[in-house]
């Protein structure tokens, strides 16, 4: 594709910047859907949290004070696919919307269009859940995981949650074929693949991954919903069905998942981490081949999620091996990022503080990780709230904590406003000490024996659950620094330099503060070191 | 909840000691269970050591790398010696914790010896054992009220039930586990045992008890509204107090079956006689006792349900001459059950004829033969 050429030129010139509703209605530049997705997720992540806080409410004390069990279970299911698939998952996307284009050089997404309308699906989708609770029966209550033949009981809210799945399903394969097209085709003159920032590579591998899983998810809940209404047996044995098929398609998708969630997480960290010890990222080649093979191998490990159906030994064995063998790219990873760290001058502000911070718990997430894949070892606390704490360290210390880095890290690039860097570290500091406030005692709750997913539990567990609820509140709350501080920042921060951090030396700090809304117009000559760091640029036009 | 509390400011000045129980796994109590419980703290071992070791190194160069501290950064970024070890070692540590692992899932697996096997299904929300060998079978539901007030009926809060699964020590106990409607999961800590019960599949475990004693568990997969209230007990008794307990139990069992010379009501023998048709009969001649038409004849105002009584019982025992779809249920019912299906064929969907058939009919109807 020429995008150096003149006509094409010309007639971006003549976009203007649209004004009021219609400019976000019918966005198609990449940096609003970026802010639209960004903003969407955030509005998530608040959803998704207040109803963290109807579970840890409950679970403060033994007994059942506010909710009864089955909003309970509706709760702890809409807790998870808020999050999962209205928080999480449109976050990174947002960010790559906004970041890859001026990273790479390129003048917009591959398909503007389509761009838009994968950003319009989602709020369609969250009315859909949210609505849900409001039906007969309630919203779906079988777990995020909506384990076949429990979520083919229940009312409606499931078929409503089934569609909102499908909705968020295409939304994220439109988003996902955006960023392979847009890194595979739009990079400027000069921007090799061995040399695009690792963020980049993040983006691209994730983005395969969702092609890959997205449609599977999408057919295991439609069989979910022709056995609810259509007379299909998929699951129900008595029909010739296998319960536990639901569970084997449902994890082909779901191991995937987990990495869809972590490897952009991967990928801002190898970013920020180099510009605050101002030094290069180790290990650029290794990390690219790091995270190749933990996607292919994400493949290959589903059924860790299963070891108690009860298969085979060889099975076990099998899914045991190939899931500890995960352990080996992600230990190279994070030795990297140490090694990034290690000799540097390192200075830490807040995106720094948070990346740090992602790199130390996703370790301790990721080393439960290892002894979750003990086949027999993970027997004993499959379904515990150690698994609960195991997955919370590494998405919310491991995801959360890396998009929260991104946004502090390209917020001045973003806004052209400085966030308030006394708010952005007090938000760390409150988050990292209630994060394990809320997390680090669930551990112990699941290897003394307390199931997940239960809205009242025996006496000896009292004490962790209510230390638990009581930094899940405090962490809670803390997220308004956050708002307060985007939101104060955006209207009244200090003007923010080209270059507002001395370490940065990728493309999108190479232009000016904010980024002009149409950069890269005219794609640049570049000349280009490892994970994107920019040696030289020649041309490039902006409006 | 004073007590607790009390617990925990005890436990605070003395760590280790109260809170204990509460920081690791259940003191195990097979061999399984130990089995978990060492390679867990094997794990726990080298994977504290791992993180002390990478956080050291990370924060050294937090401390020391600075740029407050006057440092400026060296330039480096690759090093192949380096990346090869830590690739290779990790690789080694994993292959140290496969091998202690695979022996532990080897010996999980093997249900083969049993001494004794017992069924176990899951219902929403309570279970059922059947002892397959000796013919004893219950349910076993939660006794704590439901009334919000953490009162209990004698055990521990939501831990306790009407009727525990009673096992022998010493003894290899095989369960075949299945359920009636959706994944349960049967989890005893202590024991060393979770697996999935999973509607219209059999699946297996076992577990072999060292010590007497009550060990407590729960359904560990959602299933439904009341997952959180269907726990597990096993009372685990020395052998010979476990043959008592099943000698007790089978003559227990033997008092509630019922007596053949009873005298039913009418209404007492349609009402038994329902739930008999509707696990025997219906299928055929379906619920509204119309029969399919040209394959299974009708009940519902048919000459042998409203005026031949004497062949109705004979067709019933020994089933039809003609058509060899009719079973001879006299193998497979009691008297008292088919005295209740007759008296209630003869008086459902209009048959009204108002006969009663008793069991002393069905018994005299048998003459002997069975």
């Amino acid at each position: 594709m020429n995008i150096a050429d003149g006509t094409q030129v010309a007639s971006h010139i003549q976009h203007d910047k649209p004004r009021g509703l219609a400019r976000w209605l019918f966005a198609t530049n990449h940096k609003d859907i970026g802010t639209l997705y960004l903003w969407f997720s955030f509005a998530m992540f608040i959803s998704g949290g207040v109803m963290a806080l109807g579970i840890r409410a409950e679970l403060f004390s033994p007994g059942l004070q506010f909710w009864q069990p089955e909003l309970f279970n509706q709760l702890t299911t809409l807790h998870g696919l808020v999050m999962v698939f209205g928080a999480i998952m449109p976050a990174f996307t947002g960010l790559a919307n906004w970041m890859l284009p001026l990273m790479i050089g390129a003048p917009d997404m591959a398909f503007a269009r389509m761009n838009n309308w994968s950003f319009w699906l989602l709020p369609p989708a969250a009315l859909l859940l949210m609505i849900s609770f409001w039906v007969p029966g309630g919203a779906a209550a079988a777990g995020w995981t909506l384990y076949a033949p429990l979520s083919t009981q229940g009312g409606m809210g499931t078929d409503l949650t089934i569609f909102a799945i499908h909705i968020l399903g295409v939304s994220s394969i439109m988003g996902a074929i955006n960023i392979v097209v847009t890194v595979l085709n739009l990079r400027a003159p000069g921007m090799t693949l061995m040399k695009m920032p690792m963020f980049a590579w993040a983006s691209l591998i994730t983005a395969y991954l969702i092609i890959a899983v997205m449609p599977v998810l999408a057919g295991v809940v439609t069989m979910v919903l022709t056995d609810r209404h259509f007379g299909t047996h998929f699951f129900n044995a008595a029909g010739g069905g296998d319960p536990v098929m639901y569970q084997h398609i449902f994890w082909f998708f779901g191991h995937p998942e987990v990495y869809i969630m972590a490897l952009p997480a991967f990928g801002i960290v190898s970013q920020v981490i180099p510009t605050f010890a101002r030094k290069p990222l180790f290990g650029y080649t290794s990390m690219v081949y790091a995270t190749s093979s933990i996607a292919i191998l994400s493949f290959m490990v589903w059924a860790h999620h299963m070891f108690t159906t009860g298969m085979p030994a060889t099975a076990q064995l099998f899914f045991m091996y190939a899931t500890m063998l995960i352990a080996v790219p992600t230990g190279v990873k994070v030795f990297n990022w140490v090694a990034t760290m290690w000799e540097g001058a390192m200075t830490f502000e807040t995106p720094m503080l948070f990346a740090i911070g992602f790199v130390m718990l996703f370790t301790i997430g990721g080393l439960s990780g290892v002894i979750l894949s003990v086949a027999a070892v993970d027997i004993q606390l499959q379904d515990t709230y150690y698994v609960v704490a195991h997955f919370h360290y590494v998405l919310v210390a491991g995801a959360l904590f890396s998009l929260f880095s991104a946004v502090y890290y390209w917020f001045p690039k973003m806004t052209g406003k400085m966030y308030s860097e006394k708010l952005g570290q007090l938000h760390f500091w409150w988050s990292l000490v209630w994060f394990n406030i809320t997390f680090f005692p669930m551990h112990f709750l699941g290897l003394a024996g307390m199931p997940r997913r239960i809205p009242d539990y025996a006496l000896q567990f009292t004490d962790f659950n209510a230390i638990a609820s009581v930094g899940a509140f405090m962490f809670g709350f803390g997220q308004l620094i956050f708002f307060y501080n985007m939101v104060r920042s955006i209207r009244h921060g200090q003007p923010a330099p080209q270059k507002p951090w001395e370490g940065a030396n990728t493309l999108e700090w190479a232009i000016a503060t904010p980024a002009p809304y149409h950069s890269f117009v005219v794609a640049p000559q570049l000349e280009v070191g490892d994970n994107g760091v920019i040696l030289e640029m020649k041309g490039g036009e902006h409006h | 909840m004073l007590p607790l509390r009390l617990a925990l400011i005890v436990s605070a000045l003395s760590p280790g000691v109260v809170l204990a129980a509460e920081l690791n796994l259940q003191p195990p109590v097979t061999s399984v269970a130990r089995s978990i419980y060492d390679l867990h703290t094997l794990l726990l071992y080298i994977t504290v050591a791992i993180v002390v070791i990478v956080f050291s190194v990370m924060f050294y160069a937090i401390i020391r790398h600075r740029k407050s501290a006057g440092r400026s950064a060296k330039q480096f970024h690759e090093n192949t010696t380096v990346e090869i070890i830590w690739t290779a070692i990790p690789l080694l540590i994993l292959v140290g914790m496969a091998w202690p692992a695979t022996q532990a899932i080897l010996a999980q697996k093997s249900t083969r010896g049993e001494d004794m096997t017992v069924k176990v299904t899951g219902y929403q929300w309570k279970w059922q054992y059947d002892y397959l060998d000796d013919g004893v079978a219950f349910m076993s539901h939660l006794t704590t009220p439901r009334d919000g007030t953490l009162k209990t009926a004698g055990g521990p809060y939501l831990l306790e039930v009407d009727e525990p699964l009673v096992v022998p020590t010493g003894k290899k106990v095989r369960l075949l586990l299945t359920a009636n409607d959706v994944i349960h999961s049967w989890w005893v800590p202590a024991l060393g045992v979770k697996q999935d019960a999973i509607p219209g599949y059999v699946r297996d475990t076992w577990f072999k008890v060292d010590k007497p004693g009550v060990y407590r568990g729960q359904c560990a997969e959602l299933c439904g509204k009341d997952h959180g209230f269907m726990p597990i007990v096993v009372d685990a008794r020395s052998p010979e107090d476990y043959q008592q307990w099943l000698a007790a139990k089978k003559v227990a069992a033997a008092a509630k079956a019922e007596d053949p010379n009873k005298v039913w009501t009418l209404p007492e023998l349609m009402a038994r006689g329902e739930k008999v048709y509707l696990q025997n009969c219906v299928a055929c001649h379906m619920a509204n006792g119309a029969g399919v038409p040209g394959t299974f004849p009708a009940l519902a105002g048919s000459k042998i349900a409203t005026t031949d009584k004497p062949g109705h019982i004979d067709m019933v025992l020994n089933g039809s001459k003609k058509n060899a779809a009719m079973a001879a249920w006299g193998k497979q019912l009691s008297d008292t059950e088919i005295a209740a299906v007759i008296s209630y064929e003869r008086n459902a969907w209009g048959n009204n004829t108002g006969d009663a058939v008793q069991p002393k009919d069905i018994k005299a109807a048998r003459g002997g033969k069975v």
